[in-house]
Parts: C-alpha cells; structure tokens; sequence
C-alpha cells in the first residue's frame, strides 16, 4: 500500500495540510500502540506496525519536498542517491555561486537575504512542478527535484551560517 | 453463617483486594520525585502523613541496616555521606566512557563497569551498588506510598524520563521498575506528560512550548495541541544540565570563600556534601529575595556567607544562555518562530529561579505558564496517562525520537537511519553492502546522536552478521532495520537479501545492565519479597475491614431500631476498636478485630433476616404460600 493510500487521499503533490493531518489523527486513533496496552501481544505488535506505517507516511507527505521525491519514485521518476554529486552543470554553477555568497555574508540579516532569496526560488520550483506531473515531464521532474533538494541543503547551511553568526556575537 | 454480600445493580462495589490493581504516574526526578494517580480525569499527587509530595530522590544504606529513601535518607546525609545517594538519574544508563560527562558533579567513588558497555556502579555502604538498583529503592518507596495512601495494591505504572534520555538510559529506568516491582504501563516524556496535564486542563490549543529544568535535565518540547491530540513536533535538551549544578556553583564559592579565609581546609566529602546542601537552601531563598545569608559548619569550625541575587545570576548565566540555544534549535528544528508560540509551559524546581522565568518569557514574548505546580505537574500528566492507557481514555499522545539513530560505515562515519524527529513508534531501514570481495561478516555498529562521527556519538550496541556468502565488494545486500517502539526503546536486526539466505539477528541494545546483574538486583528484590508481601497483607486486610464496615453502616442506618441500647453500645464499641486496629500496622490484629465485630453483629443480622423473611411473606395469603411451598 502507498504512503497516500494508507491515509486515504489521493495521490497527489498539492495536499491540504490540514487534511493530512485529520486522517493522520484519525487513523492513530484507531492504532497507536497506547490504545493496545491491555490487548494480546499479537495484536499490538499488529498495532505498533500500523502506526509505525502510518508515521512513514505522515512523514514522508508533510514535507512538500519528500512529498514530492515520493511521489515522482510512484511514478518511476529515477533519482540519484541523496547526497550524491550533482550533474546538472547549470545547477551545479548556481550551486557554487550561492554558497560563496552565503560564506561571505557577514550578518544575520544578509544570510536571511540569501535564505529568503532561496526559499522564493524553491516555492516557484514547486509550483511548476505541479505541472509538470500533470504533463508526466519525467526528464523536468527529476531536474527540478533535483534543484528542489539543492534549495533544502542551502537552508540548512544557512541555518547553521546563522547561528555560528550569532553565536560569535553574542 | 456468613452472609455473602451482593451489591445492588448498578451500584459500584466497593474494591476487592483481588480485583485488577490501579494504575498510577511516576515523576522519577533527579532531586525529587512525585507519585500521582487520576481518576475521572482529575489528577492528584498522593502525599505522605505530612502533607509532602515531594519524595527527595535521596536513597541511604545506613551502617545500622536497612534502606531509607526521601526526607530520612537525606537527614543521614551529613552523617554517614559515604551511606547515601542522591541525584542517581544522572547515571542511569551510563557507562564508564560516560564519566567524563559526571565528573566532578557526583561526590561519588564511582566504578567503571567491567567492560566499556556495562554501567556504572556506586560504592555506597561499602558495596558496589548499580544506579538501576538504586532507583528501585525510590519506586519501592513511591509504590508503598501509594499503596498506603490508595489502600490498593499498585502493580503498574506510567513513568516519565526526560525527552533526551537515550535508550540506554530508558532501558535501565524500565529495569529499575522492573525490580520495583512494577509493570511499566509506558515510558513517557517528561515534558509531553507536563503538556498532558496542562492542555487537559486548560482546554488548549495550538503551538505550545514545554522549558523543563529539573536538578539534572533539561528538556525543551514544542507540541501541537489539537483536541484532545498532543502532537510533539520536536524535541531537545541536555541529559547533564539542571539546578544541581547551580548548587554546586553556589557550594564552589563556599568553600572557595572558607580557604580564602583561611577559615578550615578540610574539604573531604562530607564537606562537600554539606556545602553542597547550604548552596541549595541559598538558591532556594534567592528565589523570592534579593539577597540572603548562610552558615556552613564544617568538623565543626563554622563559616558565615552571603550571596546577592545578582551575584548568583552571574554564576548561573551560561547554564540559562545554554537551555535557551537548545530551545532555539527545537524551534528551528520544527519551522516555528517564537512568536508563532501561544504558550511556554514551565516544568521542574528549576524554573522557580527568577533568571531563567525572565529569559524564557523574554524568547517567547510571553509571561510562562506556571498554573500548575511545575515540581508535580510532569506526575499528573503521568497519572492522567495511567488512566488513560487502562481506562480506555480519548486522549492521544504522538511523541518522537529526540536523537537520530544510525550505524557506523566505513572510515568511523555516522549513515543516520532515523532522524531525530521522528514520531515513534517507528520503522526504517537501510540497506548497506560489503566493502571487501568475498567478505562474510559484518560488524554492524548501532549508535545514536547528531554527530557525524561514531566518536562522537552514543555507542548504543554492536554484533556481527556472520555467513554472508562470499561475493564481490558491493555485490551483497545487508538491509538493518531499526523499530523504536511507543516508549522510545530501539530493537535492530539485520538480514543478508540477495541469497535469500536469511540472517537474522535481532540486538536490544542492553547497556543498562548484563544479564547477571539483573538476575542479582531481582535475587537481592527476592530477599525483600517477604517485606513486600507483608505490605501487601496488610493493605488487604485494612481494604476487608473497610469494606464490612461500610456494611455495617448501612445495615445500622436502615435496621438500627432491631437493637436495644446495650447492643448498640456493645456493637459501637467493636465498631470503634477495628477502627483503632486499622489505624495500626498490625495485620492480626486488625482481622482479631474485625472478627470480634461480626460477632457481636452475628444477632443483628439474623434478626434482620428473619425481618426480611416475614417481609417478604407477608401480604400474601394462604393460598398463595401453599401454592409456593409446593413448588
């Protein structure tokens, strides 16, 4: 059973946070483990399965990105490793480029700048890929999860840039 | 005769000793802890004749015999130092690589394990003791607690352990309830199980955030409340960083200001000991003042000292800068700025220093909550659990594993399997392969932390995968599966996939204790077995006197007018003398008593019979009662 159809929603990229939520809550109502304390051992073990799949899932869907990365591998979209070299040269160029800034930035403020400026670009990359699922574009899909997934290690960075910022000022 | 009881149809009986135990919520604090139990979705801590709650986390072995746990135990503190332990939490689970995280703190002589993955042990009355045996001792006397206080035996419970406790550690919490005596419901974290008690009771929702400072740990939980769910979203802290260390920062300056002074330079210790005490009372009044003073006696050459709030916060103000970047960190772990959160809840003795109230409302921008007791408020959450998980309640609690789970590759590098994060319970695997041609073996290294070196990271268990059939390098195809259940402990197996051939190992990562130490801690509960059973009598027979007292009540209410006044006065009086032997220990003569007043009632109770008989009879005739005698 797919992630989507363990919670009951179609499979799709733009998904109601909200309504993920609701069918996660329901369905752990039903299994989570705290609801088996006085069953027979078979049937927690039952239970603590199902609710370990349903965490996989509600996992997994949260995230726009590994909702994304899930769902392009549903439809035989094939993904390097993650953590592996990119081989995009365009992407690899902005890459290089975006990072040299983020070590310069001196402040707080210019690493948000950078973060922000990245976070725009990742939101416009995931509303194109809407579409491009829509069209079944394989080759764009893996190119634009790709740099989707760039975008999330560069705000982790600056994350980390942010606080050694602050850290040394304070 | 006897006359056996029936309780009237849709009556609740009153409890019977065999009837299923009751459940209750264990605070098993690093100072102190707290028993509560809740009923009908109120929570209540169970306090001793005093009035007290609080049970200090102290445990004594006195050179007299015997064990002492709470208030007693520290009162032999000065006098036999070398007999009592306190602050044990902070070695649960901890083994000999992990005595540079304590040096210094515990005034102990401390032994390593036998090998780098056994724990720590203690030697206190001259006998090397294990944190886990010691920690018993404290649930014992929590449980006899409420085993008094609830007049029912208590078998199960629900037990908090910090949000950042490894699996080490709640591994050896669970053994020390096991040999306590005591089924463990579910291991809860301490700061969901504060949320718990909170959102219950404020009907909350939204993002709320959990600042749990205790005497050794502290937590920091961001949760969503959502009726009637509590969803933690993420979760951080430090296992080695509480209002102890405040003490000690205090008693340092003590004794610092004594040898300055020239004043007694003995520092052995019981000195320590007692420094440490008087740091902790001067923290405690600079709480509500500005300013306080102390008298520290050491072998009997007295030193006065003086400490102003300002002073203290200087000595404290990078303990309380640490607990706000961890907080900061679960916020960013979790995508919420502070302003996003509606309410910080705060948690532990700790919080009651003004410092740390001042920084936390200032992260938040927001006056903490402090509604509800913060040194009881992690047991009633706890309690409420209990009740919940035994009476079926409607309350969900999703929690997540607080550090990430992985395994040593090649080169000592760290490959996460389970990030923190995660909510539990949780399955993940990963698959690995061989890194030699023909190799059939592999060590599979489980650690836990978020350090990208295995050196860095908790060592957790290790074992190997033996007959791998000899392929070449990174041909074989090694999935290792990691299950954390609902209490947050990991099981790991590994099976060899491409052959089909499968291996299999299943690892319960058992730092806490070997298998021989476990059996010696449940030999050594066996001697007390006795002692326990006797409690256990006694309680009995106190709930069977209970009960047919009630009974008698009720029959004196209804038929009192069957007896003349001498009786009366004769039943009174059996009545009265029960009533003392309960008050006693003394199990025989509380069931001496108790059958002097059956009979002395014996007379009431037939005449009430036959009352019911010629009731019943009458108003029908004659007819009537031969129709039914020939029936």
């Amino acid at each position: 059973m797919d992630h989507f159809a363990r919670l009951g929603l179609p499979a799709a990229l733009d998904l109601e946070p909200a309504s993920l939520d609701r069918a996660y809550f329901a369905l752990q109502r039903q299994w989570h483990p705290d609801r088996f304390v006085a069953r027979p051992p078979d049937e927690r073990a039952r239970a603590s399965t199902e609710a370990a799949a349903l965490n996989d899932a509600y996992r997994t869907l949260k995230d726009p990105l590994s909702r994304a990365v899930y769902l392009a591998e549903l439809r035989g979209v094939e993904l390097p490793g993650d953590g592996k070299t990119i081989d995009d040269p365009d992407l690899l160029m902005e890459a290089m480029e975006t990072r040299e800034a983020l070590h310069e930035a001196a402040s707080p403020d210019a690493v948000d700048a950078l973060a922000g400026q990245a976070k725009r670009q990742a939101q416009a990359a995931l509303e194109e890929l809407t579409d491009l699922f829509l069209h079944e574009d394989k080759p764009a899909i893996r190119k634009t999860l790709l740099r989707l997934r760039y975008f999330d290690k560069f705000a982790e960075e600056a994350r980390a840039r942010r606080m050694n910022l602050e850290r040394s000022r304070a | 005769m006897t006359l056996l009881e029936i309780h009237e149809p849709g009556e609740t009986p009153l409890p019977h000793a065999g009837e299923g135990s009751l459940a209750v919520g264990i605070d098993l604090g690093t100072t102190n802890s707290v028993v509560a139990i809740a009923r009908d979705g109120k929570p209540a801590a169970l306090h001793d004749e005093a009035g007290r709650a609080l049970v200090p986390s102290v445990v004594a072995y006195p050179a007299s015999g015997g064990v002492l746990v709470g208030d007693e135990a520290r009162l032999l503190m000065a006098q036999e130092p070398r007999n009592v332990v306190a602050s044990v939490k902070r070695l649960m689970g901890r083994g000999a690589a992990d005595l540079h995280a304590v040096a210094g703190v515990l005034p102990y002589e401390i032994e390593p394990g036998s090998g780098q993955t056994d724990m720590v042990k203690l030697r206190i009355g001259g006998k090397a003791r294990s944190p886990v045996e010691i920690s018993a001792e404290i649930l014992k006397a929590l449980r006899a607690r409420a085993e008094a206080a609830l007049e029912k035996p208590v078998e199960r419970a629900v037990i908090t352990v910090p949000a950042y406790f490894d699996d080490a550690a709640r591994t050896a919490t669970r053994d020390a309830a096991r040999v306590a005596g005591l089924e463990v419901l579910r291991l809860v974290n301490e700061p969901t199980a504060a949320a718990l008690a909170y959102g219950l009771d404020k009907g909350s929702e939204g993002l709320y955030a959990v600042y749990d400072l205790g005497g050794g740990t502290f937590d920091f939980s961001l949760l969503r409340l959502e009726k009637g769910v509590f969803q933690v979203l993420a979760t951080g802290g430090d296992t080695a960083l509480g209002g102890d260390d405040f003490d000690r920062a205090v008693a340092e300056r003590l004794l610092g200001e004594r040898k300055r002074d020239g004043i007694g330079d003995q520092v052995d210790e019981a000195a320590v000991k007692t420094a440490l005490a008087l740091g902790r009372q001067m923290k405690e009044q600079l709480s509500d003042r500005d300013q306080t003073s102390g008298r520290l006696e050491i072998a009997g050459v007295p030193s006065f000292h003086s400490l102003t709030r300002a002073e203290f916060e200087v000595m404290i103000a990078g303990y309380i800068a640490r607990t706000l970047d961890i907080a900061r960190n679960v916020l960013v772990d979790a995508d919420v700025k502070p302003a996003d959160v509606q309410g910080v809840v705060l948690v532990g003795g700790s919080t009651r220093v003004p410092l740390a109230r001042a920084r936390v409302a200032g992260m938040i921008g927001k006056p903490a909550l402090t509604d509800i007791d913060p040194d009881e408020v992690v047991a009633l959450g706890a309690a409420l659990q209990a009740e919940s998980l035994t009476g079926g309640g409607d309350t969900l609690l999703l929690d997540v594993t607080p550090l990430s789970l992985g395994l040593e590759t090649m080169g000592g590098i760290v490959e996460k399997v389970v990030p923190r994060n995660t909510p539990i319970p949780v399955q993940l695997a990963q698959d690995f392969t061989t890194y030699q041609d023909g190799q059939t073996a592999m060590a599979i290294h489980v650690v836990q932390g978020e350090r990208e070196m295995v050196a860095d990271c908790r060592s957790l268990a290790r074992f190997e995968l033996l007959g791998i059939p000899p392929m070449t390098a990174g041909a074989a195809r090694i999935r290792v599966s990691f299950a954390v259940d609902a209490d947050g402990l990991l099981t790991v197996s590994a099976e060899e996939r491409t052959t089909g051939v499968a291996q299999r190992i299943e690892v319960k990562p058992s730092y806490g204790l070997s298998h021989d130490d476990m059996a010696d801690m449940l030999y050594d509960s066996l001697d007390n077995a006795e002692a326990d059973m006797m409690q256990r009598l006694l309680t009995e027979a106190r709930v069977e006197a209970k009960r047919s007292l009630l009974a008698l009540d009720s029959a004196l209410a209804k038929d009192g007018a069957l007896l003349n006044a001498e009786e009366r006065a004769a039943i009174d009086a059996g009545r009265a003398s029960l009533e003392g032997a309960m008050a006693g220990d003394s199990r025989d003569e509380i069931n001496a008593t108790a059958e002097a007043l059956e009979m002395l009632s014996k007379p009431f109770a037939e005449r009430r019979m036959d009352r019911g008989i010629r009731e019943a009879l009458s108003g029908l005739s004659v007819k009537e009662l031969e129709s039914r005698v020939g029936e």
